[in-house]
């Protein structure tokens, strides 16, 4: 399962997110990354500076794009223009596949530039599973879509998220970029029990996941993204690697973030979990 | 609820500005309270109300373009001030929210709404235009498309008064009524050398911006805003260089160009040829024309 459909087939390791703190180290003292994720949005421009750097970056390290706004949950028809520009992105890195969130942000046009819980519904699911699909037919590369935070529950909904999100991968066929951060602070949100998550997702769809911190409050999680990763988050983590096995993995720092050692440093903890995957492999 | 409605509703809702204490408004957008409004599509919990799960909906919203028009616009922000800059950008935002997939495009549509609401600037109107033209161009210039630049020997044969050159599009041409190239640089230095800045460091800043407001006296510039090694710089140029090159942006043969911008000039005609000649060495020296086509080349 490391290697499968939905993430081109690749075995790629341990990344860290591409953040414009980190350019100067990268491009100086180059150091050993098995692979950086970029946000796509950041790079869907005409020229300058972030694709001059993109550029410089993809001579030597591999690159898997990671996308924040194309809300496959709105209820709205995909952007032409950020679908031509994402294309055009996807050229350029040759990603072997491009992840965005399970989420809606934008409605008749307008966007809230946030990641907001979509109602888990059946209608909800069969047209999200459908921008998927025509998503990925424009952009001819594997798509997996990423569970997000959430901070509200609809009344409208008619399954757990964990059944919307297999729901949606069914129908779509698509991959999961599954963050299990992202599992932790819903599931102290919303009061379940997020091992059960772990364990009921289709460990053959899972093309990557994400680990990261977050920020807690009196009555609720922030998934933040500017904290190490939690000892429960390194459980669900271990326990999804014991189900998918040697999974690309990605650490997401984007706010008060450290040193280039410190992330990385962070992100290759992951490595002991991985390994005992490979043992396990070969008993 | 359907989908679409659900998703108009919740973004009504978060997309309606905060209380000044950062809060979520007690009335929802149709006139109802906002606790009914809420409770209508959003589940409660065993700790938060649906009114509260919604708020920390509405005010991520709100913080994070508010965050996204300060980094954007700061010049604009110590024309008018803290305070009123962040009360112009929610009812910017309120009149223009975002159409765009990307942060980059917020300030898009702020030249022009600021245009048709003076009452944000007052008395500084033409000076708050005159930065946010600025600030917009600087944006424009860090990630516009460049094109191959011309090379001496793409004018073989073609040099001549039919000439159609092309310039570079992330070259931004603006003029201003005033010298806001300069105060948006110290405002730039400021926010560099205040990184860590004590409170007391920062009342003396915030005093030293409002003295350079209030001490910048109108004087028309020119300015062309490019890149050099892919930073952006500001370049100020003469009245007929911006003449020539807008002429030439809007596809003008080198010598309408020429023509049209000593109509009115102060040069005297004596030294003309040597300021042209002068102009275009620097301008090909910055890589701002960009390969010719050859039909155009020949025309």
């Amino acid at each position: 399962m490391p290697a499968n459909r939905f993430n081109g087939f690749t075995d790629y390791g341990i990344g860290i997110g591409l953040r414009a703190t980190h350019y100067d180290h990268i491009l100086t003292r180059k150091p050993v990354v098995d692979w950086f994720e970029i946000i796509s949005e950041n790079f869907m421009i005409d020229g300058g500076r972030p694709l001059q750097i993109l550029d410089q970056i993809l001579e030597q390290y591999k690159v898997v794009q990671h996308g924040v706004s194309m809300y496959f949950g709105s209820a709205e028809k995909p952007n032409r223009e950020h679908l031509r520009r994402l294309k055009e992105l996807v050229k350029r890195t040759k990603t072997p596949w491009v992840t965005d969130h399970l989420c809606w942000g934008s409605v008749d046009g307008r966007y809230t530039h946030d990641l907001l819980p979509m109602p888990y519904t059946f209608e909800a699911a069969k047209l999200t599973a459908q921008k998927v699909r025509e998503v990925r037919d424009y952009l001819e590369v594997p798509i997996a879509v990423e569970n997000v935070s959430s901070y509200a529950e609809f009344h409208d909904s008619e399954m757990t998220e964990w059944e919307f999100l297999n729901e949606v991968v069914e129908r779509a066929d698509c991959g999961i970029l599954l963050d299990v951060n992202n599992i932790y602070v819903s599931s102290q949100n919303h009061n379940f029990d997020p091992a059960t998550y772990v364990n009921s997702v289709p460990a053959e769809r899972v093309a990557q996941i994400h680990i990261a911190g977050h920020s807690k409050y009196r009555k609720y999680i922030l998934d933040t993204h500017d904290h190490p990763v939690i000892d429960p988050v390194w459980k669900l983590y271990e326990r999804a690697v014991q189900r998918a096995g040697h999974t690309a993995t990605l650490l997401e720092w984007d706010d008060s973030i450290p040193s280039f050692k410190e992330v990385h440093d962070e992100a290759l903890k992951a490595s002991k979990f991985l390994a005992s995957t490979v043992l396990a492999t070969a008993v | 609820m359907k989908l679409l409605k659900l998703q108009r509703t919740m973004a009504r809702a978060l997309m309606q500005p905060l209380t000044p204490s950062e809060r979520m408004q007690d009335r929802a957008p149709d006139g109802r309270p906002m606790r009914a409004y809420a409770a209508r599509f959003i589940k409660p919990n065993d700790r938060l109300s649906s009114f509260e799960r919604l708020e920390i909906y509405n005010r991520q919203y709100w913080f994070r373009l508010l965050s996204s028009m300060i980094e954007d616009f700061p010049g604009l922000r110590s024309v008018l001030g803290s305070r009123r800059f962040e009360a112009m950008c929610k009812a910017y935002l309120v009149d223009c929210p975002s159409r765009s997939f990307t942060l980059r495009n917020l300030g898009s549509r702020l030249e022009s709404w600021l245009r048709k609401h003076p009452k944000w600037a007052g008395a500084k109107q033409a000076l708050a235009l005159d930065i946010v033209r600025l600030e917009w161009a600087d944006i424009e210039a860090f990630d516009g498309k460049a094109e191959p630049a011309l090379r001496p020997e793409d004018l073989a044969g073609a040099a001549g008064p039919n000439l159609r050159l092309r310039l570079q599009p992330y070259v931004q041409l603006l003029s201003f009524r005033y010298p806001v190239d300069d105060l948006l640089l110290a405002v730039r230095k400021e926010d560099e050398d205040t990184d860590f800045a004590s409170n007391a460091f920062q009342e003396r800043r915030k005093r030293k911006r409002v003295q350079a407001v209030a001490k910048l006296k109108p004087g028309a510039i020119f300015l062309a805003v490019h890149r050099i090694d892919y930073s952006v710089y500001f370049r100020r140029i003469e009245p007929e260089e911006f003449a020539i090159l807008g002429a030439l942006r809007e596809g003008k043969t080198l010598g309408k160009a020429i023509d049209t911008a000593f109509r009115k000039s102060l040069i005297a005609p004596e030294q003309r040829a040597a300021s042209v000649q002068q102009w275009f060495q620097n301008w090909a020296t910055l890589g701002w024309f960009c390969k010719v086509e050859k039909k155009a080349a020949k025309s």
